[in-house]
């Protein structure tokens, strides 16, 4: 093979003047700028490209678009390798690297081929007969199947491109930039309507690119040139090429995805590779062309089978011949365009071979005079040769399977054609009905859910003319729909060409010649789909998941009409009967970059900070995710185990004075009249006679009466209140509030809005707190003027602010909130004043410390499943206001149940192991599983203030059981304790600290 | 019934292939029946499978209004588990799982069902204290469970993100090692072969379209081939179980959510377990055909268009590339939706109803397919002896006026929080 | 995705909004109910096949609570309006027709 010897001498629209050096499995050839990797491998004579998927039988280039089931390459290498790539779709680049797949050791020896040998076993739906035994045996048989399987390696390393996501409005979306498409984008914006037009190739022009054709006396190229120059001069027309759409949503939005960079061997700097457009569109235009199918006899997936467009598209558009002498099979006018473009570029034709007795086209008259053989009522059945097609086997129709009149012709080039099936699918996606056409042979399209009509190959039109004319009487009417123009465009007087139908020819006889494949890459043949329907899986959806016929990477775009045909027959039925399978985004594969844009990496979710942040980075905070939050869980000192740091903060606020960034605690601001009221209904417990200054610990249920969230909340005067929540259930807090203000006691007259970012907040805890605090208030913060539960406003460190004394920790502690601009100064100044009272920040961990030895429960006893008695907080429900959320359910027989999980603590009988959260209390541990769990752990820590491990839990019966000794468990890691059921207030039961 | 091996393989092989026996009949319906199973899911095979081999009641009739295993069944992810938290949950799906054990060699049909391993990621010390706290009980329920630390999920996932600034950093798992995957078409098929086999009528497209009552209890189903009268009637169409049961009066806890997922084309293997993430809000896996099987949460609004938006889509294929990195350059090959049963707690309803006679198998939120061997079992149990049975008893619709929900995640009685 | 309007801000993505679930269920008199009307309140659904009017709160734009009607089939939004009653307060815009 001499370089690009199938190159032919002009034609074609590549750029010769541009020479492009590639590679395909290691080996190095040419080809020109405008080819795409099929195009140059066909260029330099190379035909086998691939294997499939179940047989290994080699294979090679079917088509020149999307459609393309069998040459799939990895492209590139390295961190952006890409597995699976139709060498249709590859633009060529220089210094291009692109290696066959699912072959070993090579793709022209490749031991896969073996599985041809054993091929009689190996029918559709063969590994549900077998592989059942013995038990456990699937997973050694599975190990090898899975090796066998998948069709190319997955990249290594993480991917170096990115992607964006862009949105766009539009008055008229059209899809498809071939004659159909370009033309209603004239017609629409004629009208001034904005208009966005996508072609998924990077040149627009679709079959004018690929045909020989003319609008009357004008060359079809000339008119594509003239289209898209006065596009050009249209200000709200966009035109965007490589942009394939590919699911068509609810309410006309439609997703493409533009490949920026594909054609580049890597993206420039800063340039998305590719970008994911989210289209919404008044009106829609699907000018989406048509597929064409192949035809099935015996061996039809040799290489160098090729669809008789994709033969034309090489000659016409590439400039390469794909063989030197062909046979064209067809049952269609449409394929002798073939002949007659391969012969003006010297292949020599042996003869079109068509199924039909006779047909008075216009193509087929000029094939004739061209002096092209036609053989009417004549239809190939075999094709031989093995790495590439060799020659094939005709026979007269109506002659039972033709076996004795078979006459084998020689050709390296097959082109064959069974029709066209028009690209439905997003017209199916949006909902739109899909209708049989008996003549054509093809499903169209058929009436509309939403706000779209289709146009051109796509609605069953062969003829260019006759695009371009419902072309623009499409893009009229969309944009009329749209509110611009009266929808009545002039069309072109062209003269149109005679054609004569096609004859449908869904499968030729089969026999000893070889497998007949109705999908090429799952190689699914006749032969199951008969073996399928044998079976009883007789619905099209039971083919399809039975045989895999349509699942491959292709889609079954060149598949899915001949398999459905073929199952109608064997079921004796008309195809519209038999349906269609469900077509669902996307139309075409999609990388999964896109679907993430810049939402990767630290990028996923936003990371929010409060107002000190900088503060406890610079103090070398240790950081734990709460939510979206970041918050410190301790400031280890340089060198400082992370252990003893914890103790050393909560010792701190324990004896002296310690401060805590608690910003990330919900705030909402309730106002009004009724805000009173309205907290009454919300609490279980009472806010409307709460006195001004005064803050109320308070507990809200869901209406089913489980524990939704707790907080403290203070009245700020008559009609104000402040409701801290907690940090996770701020967001839905604010939802629920405005819910029951909007929807379920409209007739309260409350506003409420988040206040959550706007206050920085800090606790300000331990027994020199007061002390602290007295240096930069500007009020008097003594015990008579903010006792325990107050709450007042003044300036803190000359900032405004608010001032609750009250207590997590269970020690004399201030909680202090500036708006979030002061957070750090105040910040600042606190430590700076506390700094000779040995003040310490603390984190999470340190106040879950103390919460704990307080027994005050927190998340992990939050688990959306207690009730406010479980919690032992039951005395907080009142008996007395007559409504609040949830009040009615805690009636009901579940929650009164005596053996319910109550809050209890545990402490070690040891008085030293230590306990874990997520151990589950068992009566006897020496009983085997399944053993009953009549409690858990949820909270533990190793209590610094009183020298020994305690935890926080629930056990079946509660307190009740107090001093009894359990077991606590944890399998998992083998451990196991025994526990004594203790009083949850570990420390200070009487809650003197508060007052120290 | 033919046996399936390599044998007859070979056997029919000789023959071409071309009378391999069907694997089921299609009858047309007779008047009247001893139970009607409405649905021909995996659910609704089972069911009519356990009818006739456990209580040898095979005077039945399963009524599907497609194709049999065209809903959620040839919909899922494929995931087969026990691990969950509450009890009556986990011995259910232990049960379950432990039928799946042995369901190729019962139904003689590759089910191709992988233990493969289920690990549930944590991305935090609450994560893996909560990870403790279902993992523990699960032990002592006596299903298997163990708690991996960081290194230890390297070991079985390196193309996770350990990176220092990952966005989801690996703090262990829980890992369930007799938990994976199975062949979902395959199941229907299986059960639908063994139970024709044993007398069962399938009868598919035809579509019930009322239910026949005499005061409070239920005699028939009116459907599009027909009226077909029953002793008992049983209902398995989880996705619209609502829809269904409402032509009999009732009104169920339950709203019928979307769920999406996807996959993609077919590679080399490149994930030998099956990875979920709660913080994350994704699952993964990998088909033997080679494709990543991948989905997350619900759409969030109600539908029963089997078809969602792309926000769903974009969110779990986000959370996908977060936790894998390296998976930003394969190609999503196809999306779909299936219709969800949520109901009130997140938890199924398996068994009688107010009506005499009138039984419901519903309720299954995204959780259906690994109940399959289980749900035929009990409610084949409880159609047959009119009680629940052991496994089912806690799934009652009483159970959330009485308040004992069984409520895993804690969410409430918000069905799209589960 | 599904595109609401928003009474007050116009159609906007769904995205923006959160969903509420059925909005025919008026929250029973704690008074006079019984325990089975609270506990269908709380959780017995229509799930209608068809037109379902729901609530959605436009949380990412005026906070509003709406009540929308959509086809759970087909996902065609019929109707939006402030979910907020007129017996109760005053909602400041009309229905929307999509």
């Amino acid at each position: 093979m001499s370089r690009q010897s199938f190159r032919l001498a002009a034609g074609g629209r590549i750029d010769r003047g541009r020479t492009l050096d590639f590679t395909f499995d290691g080996r190095r050839y040419q080809g020109h700028a405008g080819d795409s990797l099929a195009a140059a491998l066909l260029a330099n004579g190379v035909r086998l490209v691939g294997r499939s998927f179940k047989y290994h039988r080699p294979r090679g280039i079917l088509s020149a678009g999307p459609e393309e089931p069998s040459a799939l390459v990895r492209l590139r290498g390295d961190a952006r390798a890409e597995p699976n790539t139709r060498a249709t779709m590859i633009e060529l680049y220089d210094g291009l690297a692109a290696e066959s797949q699912n072959r070993f050791p090579s793709l022209g020896f490749d031991l896969g081929a073996a599985a041809s040998l054993v091929a009689p076993l190996l029918p559709a739906g063969f590994y549900y007969k077998t592989f059942m035994g013995p038990k456990g045996a699937w997973r050694f048989y599975e190990h090898f199947i899975r090796r066998a399987a998948g069709m190319g390696r997955s990249p290594e390393g993480a991917d170096p491109d990115h992607y964006e996501k862009r949105f766009a409005h539009c008055d008229v979306l059209i899809v498809g930039g071939g004659p159909a498409g370009l033309a209603a984008a004239l017609a629409a914006g004629r009208s001034g309507a904005r208009v966005l037009l996508l072609d998924e190739m990077a040149e627009p022009g679709g079959a004018l690119l690929r045909e020989r054709a003319a609008f009357g006396d004008v060359p079809a190229t000339e008119w594509l040139v003239a289209a898209l120059g006065e596009l050009q001069t249209m200000p709200e027309v966009r035109l965007v090429p490589r942009a394939a759409a590919f699911a068509y949503y609810d309410h006309n939005e439609i997703i493409a995805v533009e490949r920026v960079a594909d054609h580049l061997a890597e993206p420039p700097p800063h340039v998305a590779r590719q970008v994911m457009w989210q289209i919404r569109a008044r009106q829609v235009v699907l000018a989406t062309g048509a597929i064409e199918r192949p035809l099935v006899f015996s061996n039809n997936d040799r290489p160098n089978v090729m669809l008789a467009g994709a033969a034309r598209a090489y000659v016409n558009q590439y400039g390469v011949a794909p063989g030197i002498r062909a046979v064209i099979a067809t049952n269609n006018d449409s394929a002798y365009a073939t002949a007659l473009d391969l012969q003006r570029a010297g292949v020599e034709i042996v003869a079109v071979v068509d199924a039909r007795a006779a047909s008075t086209g216009d193509l087929v008259q000029r094939a004739r005079q061209a002096g092209i053989e036609c053989r009417f009522g004549h239809a190939v059945v075999a094709a031989h040769g093995r790495r590439c097609v060799s020659g094939a086997d005709i026979v007269p129709l109506g002659n039972g399977d033709g076996r004795l009149h078979a006459e084998t012709v020689g050709c390296d080039l097959l082109c064959v054609s069974g029709g066209w099936s028009p690209t439905v699918h997003l017209h199916s996606q949006s909902g739109g009905r899909l209708v049989w056409d008996e003549t054509r042979a093809a499903f169209l399209p058929g009436s509309s859910k939403q706000a779209e009509r289709s146009a051109g190959a796509v609605n069953g039109h062969a003829a260019l003319v006759d695009c371009v004319a419902e072309g623009l009487r499409a893009g009229a009417a969309a944009a009329q729909a749209a509110g611009f123009g009266n929808g009545a465009p002039p069309v072109p007087d062209w003269p149109t060409e005679t054609t004569t139908p096609l004859r449908p020819l869904w499968a030729l006889p089969g026999g000893p010649r070889g497998k007949r494949f109705v999908d090429i890459q799952d190689d699914v043949t006749v032969a199951d789909v008969e073996l399928a329907a044998s079976e009883g899986f007789r619905s099209v959806e039971h083919v399809k998941r039975y045989t895999t016929l349509g699942m491959g990477t292709d889609q079954g775009k060149t598949s899915n009409v001949n398999g459905l045909a073929i199952l109608a027959g064997i079921r004796g039925e008309a195809i519209p009967s038999v349906g269609t399978t469900t077509f669902r985004p996307p139309y075409t594969p999609v990388t999964l970059g896109n679907f993430a844009g810049r939402d990767i990496g630290r990028h996923f979710e936003p990371t929010r900070r409060s107002a000190m942040h900088d503060w406890h980075e610079a103090a070398g905070a240790q950081w734990v995710e709460a939510g979206l939050w970041l918050r410190p869980s301790t400031y280890p000192l340089p060198g400082e185990d992370i252990r003893a740091a914890i103790v050393r903060e909560t010792l701190a606020a324990r004896s002296r004075v310690g401060l805590v960034d608690v910003s990330t605690l919900g705030k909402i601001d309730v106002q009004g009249p009724d805000a009173g009221e309205f907290l009454d209904r919300v609490y279980v417990n009472g806010f409307k006679a709460l006195a001004v200054g005064r803050a109320r610990y308070g507990l809200m249920l869901r209406e089913d009466g489980i524990v939704l969230d707790d907080g403290t909340t203070s009245r700020l005067a008559e009609q104000r209140y402040l409701m801290t929540t907690t940090t996770a259930n701020a967001v839905r807090i604010t939802q629920h509030l405005e819910f029951l203000l909007q929807v379920v006691w409209p007739e309260l007259r409350v506003q409420i809005g988040s206040v959550t970012e706007q206050w920085a907040a800090m606790a300000l805890a331990g027994p020199l707190s007061r002390a602290v605090l007295e240096r930069i208030a500007s009020i008097d913060v003594g015990d008579a003027a903010l006792p325990h539960m107050g709450v007042r406003e003044g300036r803190v460190a000359g900032a405004p602010a608010r001032i609750f004394r009250i207590s997590f920790s269970g020690e004399r502690a201030y909680e202090i909130n500036v708006p979030a601009d002061y957070g750090r100064l105040v910040w600042e100044a606190i430590m700076v004043a506390g700094r000779d009272r040995g003040i310490t920040a603390y984190g999470t961990e340190a106040m879950g410390i103390m919460r704990i030895e307080k027994g005050h429960v927190a998340g992990p006893e939050f688990d959306g499943n207690t009730t406010a008695e479980d919690l032992g907080l039951g005395r907080l429900v009142s008996t007395k206001k007559a409504d609040f959320v949830g009040r009615r359910a805690l009636s009901r027989p579940a929650f009164a149940e005596p053996q319910r999980h109550r809050l209890v603590g545990f402490v070690p009988v040891d008085g030293r192991t230590r306990l874990r959260a997520g151990s589950q209390i068992v009566v006897d541990s020496s009983i085997p599983p399944p053993v009953a769990m009549i409690g858990r752990i949820t909270s533990v820590c190793d209590s610094p203030t009183l020298g020994y491990p305690v935890g926080l839990g629930f056990l079946a019966g509660g307190m009740a059981r107090k001093g009894e000794v359990l077991h606590a468990l944890f399998p998992l890691a083998n451990q196991w304790t025994d526990v004594r059921v203790a009083d949850p207030v570990f420390y200070d039961p009487a809650g003197e600290r508060l007052h120290g | 019934m033919s046996r399936y091996s390599i044998f007859s393989l070979a056997r029919h092989s000789l023959r071409g292939h071309r009378d391999w026996p069907r694997a089921w009949r299609d009858p047309e319906p007779k008047p009247r029946y001893d139970v009607i199973v409405v649905g021909g899911g995996g659910h609704g095979l089972a069911t009519a499978y356990y009818l006739a081999k456990n209580h040898g009641i095979a005077n039945v009739a399963v009524l599907e209004k497609g194709w049999l295993g065209g809903g959620n069944t040839g919909r899922n992810t494929t995931i087969v588990r026990s691990n969950y938290l509450h009890m009556a949950n986990a011995q259910f799906y232990e049960h379950s799982l432990k039928l799946w054990e042995g369901l190729s060699r019962d139904l003689n049909y590759n089910v191709m069902f992988s233990q493969r391993g289920v690990v549930n990621l944590a991305h935090s010390d609450a994560q893996m204290d909560a990870h403790g706290r279902r993992g523990n009980a699960m032990r002592l329920n006596g299903i298997d469970a163990v708690l991996l630390d960081r290194e230890a999920v390297r070991a079985m996932v390196p193309d996770l993100d350990f990176s220092p600034r990952a966005r989801f950093p690996i703090y262990g798992a829980l890992l369930q090692p007799r938990g994976g995957t199975a062949r979902h078409d395959a199941v229907a098929w299986g059960y639908a072969r063994g139970a024709d086999a044993r007398g069962v009528d399938i009868i598919q497209n035809c579509e019930v379209t009322g239910i026949k009552r005499d005061g409070a209890t239920v005699i028939g189903v009116e459907t599009s081939r027909g009226t077909i009268m029953a002793g008992k009637i049983g209902l398995a169409v989880a996705g619209n179980t609502g829809h269904v049961a409402a032509m009999a009066g009732l009104r169920l806890p339950i709203e019928t959510h979307l769920l999406q997922a996807a996959v993609t084309e077919p590679l080399k293997p490149v994930l030998d377990t099956v990875v979920t993430s709660g913080a994350a809000h994704v699952y993964v896996s990998q088909s033997d055909k080679g494709e990543l099987v991948f989905g997350g949460d619900l759409d969030f609004y109600n539908s029963y268009a089997q078809r969602g938006n792309l926000p769903a889509i974009a969110n779990f294929t986000t959370a996908l590339l977060a936790l894998f990195p390296r998976f930003s350059r394969l190609r999503m090959l196809r999306s779909w939706g299936g219709v969800m049963d949520m109901t009130m707690d997140g938890s199924p309803i398996i068994g009688k109803t107010p009506l005499q006679n009138f039984y419901i198998d519903g309720g299954w939120c995204y959780g259906g397919f690994k109940a399959t061997p289980a749900s035929g079992w009990v409610f084949a149990h409880t159609i047959a002896n009119d009680q629940p049975h052991k496994l089912n008893e806690a799934f009652t619709l009483e159970r959330f006026a009485s308040g004992h929900t069984i409520d895993e995640k804690g969410a409430g009685p918000y069905p799209g929080a589960h | 995705m599904l595109l609401i309007t928003c009474p007050f801000c116009g159609p906007r993505d769904h995205v923006e909004f959160t969903y509420g679930g059925d909005a025919t269920l008026t929250r029973p008199d704690p008074a006079t109910a019984s325990d089975a009307d609270w506990a269908d309140y709380i959780y017995l659904r229509d799930n209608p096949k068809g037109p379902h009017l729901e609530y959605w709160q436009h949380h990412a734009g005026c906070r509003a609570w709406l009540t929308v009607r959509r086809d759970t089939l087909t996902h065609e939004i019929t109707m939006t309006a402030p979910a907020r009653k007129a017996a109760g307060g005053e909602s400041g815009a009309g229905e929307a027709g999509r």
